[in-house]
């Protein structure tokens, strides 16, 4: 076990990532895809803060950046949440490849 | 589709059919039940012990940062071979999760495993020496948003066990590309060299993080506040009921 530097953390992000990746690229449920993109966030935010720790020690820049990265992932959530709801009350069903009635 | 649900009793559907006499279909109904509440019950078994390993780590990694605060180091000292234990029994609990997120069937489970995924994430950050940020995500994600989606997936089906898969051909062809991709940031990471430093890292002070909101980042954080509230009012729009 060597010392643990800022590719170890990099390449954590980076299986996070390809997993939020397939999860929204093979999930039809809406909220699967929500999930997804939740892990998408966490990934960049572990980049974010490992590039804070390693590469600029003590100007915080990294970690308040992935504070409003959580500020928004929150709120994306909630709004998802409720487009899920309406969603489900208009189609009875919450299979993403049922909303076509914006297709051209 | 509508009948992709299988909310109810999907015993039936795996009743072998060559069986006629009724005594014989119910020791076989029998059987397979006794099949299914043992895999349930080994599933759970699992689950609950990946996390108390969790917990148990988490506790022993505060444990650490308070003995070594007490003693005056920094609790992100580089170098230590405690330190790389660590790092690696949370990065194999992190990556063991994101891969049951993509495998897992069911919504449910997938959340159980992001709670997993999210968990590991703020370990990482409490690695990291970015406490603040660690407290943050267990509050607002473990805490809040994952809550969130599970009323989404309880207010959006009429089980909450739905399953909706993507056939064989998607699975690979995106699987295909997810690997690809993965492969191509590996190479790309191990051939970069960063300019980092691998000094101790003092933990962040929340003084600190709290001054620099409201004098640098003052513009962006007033314009959070605005987008949350925004945010509320839309989403109790969205979701009101018509009449």
């Amino acid at each position: 076990m060597g010392t643990i530097g800022l590719t170890h953390y990099l390449v954590v992000a980076a299986i996070l990532f390809c997993s939020g990746m397939f999860v929204m690229a093979t999930k039809r449920n809406a909220i699967g895809i929500l999930i997804g993109v939740e892990l998408v966030l966490n990934s960049t935010n572990i980049n974010f803060v490992a590039f804070d720790r390693y590469l600029g020690p003590g100007q915080l820049d990294g970690q308040i950046m992935a504070l409003f990265v959580i500020v928004l992932a929150a709120a994306e959530a909630a709004l998802a949440v409720a487009i899920c709801m309406n969603f489900y009350r208009n189609l009875s069903t919450i299979d993403v490849d049922h909303g076509t009635e914006l297709r051209g | 589709m509508i009948g992709d649900f299988q909310g109810g009793a999907p015993l039936n559907r795996l009743r072998p059919r060559g069986l006629k006499h009724a005594a014989q279909r119910a020791v076989a109904s029998r059987g397979l039940k006794h099949a299914a509440q043992w895999r349930r019950v080994v599933t759970r078994l699992v689950m609950a012990c990946v996390v108390v390993l969790m917990m148990t780590v988490g506790a022993v990694a505060a444990d650490d940062a308070a003995t070594q605060d007490m003693r005056g180091v920094s609790s992100a000292e580089s170098g230590s071979p405690l330190e790389a234990v660590m790092f690696y029994l949370v990065a194999t609990g992190c990556v063991v999760s994101a891969i049951g997120v993509c495998v897992c069937k069911s919504v449910v489970r997938m959340a159980v495993f992001l709670f997993g995924a999210l968990g590991s994430v703020a370990l990482l950050y409490f690695l990291l020496a970015a406490n603040f940020i660690g407290a943050i995500q267990l509050i607002v994600y473990a805490g809040g948003t994952l809550i969130l989606l599970i009323f989404g997936v309880m207010l959006t089906s009429k089980s909450p066990w739905v399953r909706l898969d993507a056939s064989k051909l998607e699975m690979l062809g995106a699987g295909a590309v997810t690997l690809a991709f993965l492969a191509a940031l590996w190479t790309l990471l191990n051939r970069t060299v960063w300019p980092g430093t691998h000094a101790e890292a003092p933990g962040t002070s929340i003084a600190a993080i709290g001054e620099s909101l409201l004098t640098e980042y003052l513009v962006p954080f007033e314009v959070a506040g605005v987008l949350l509230m925004i945010v509320m009012v839309g989403a109790a729009h969205l979701a009101r009921q018509d009449k």
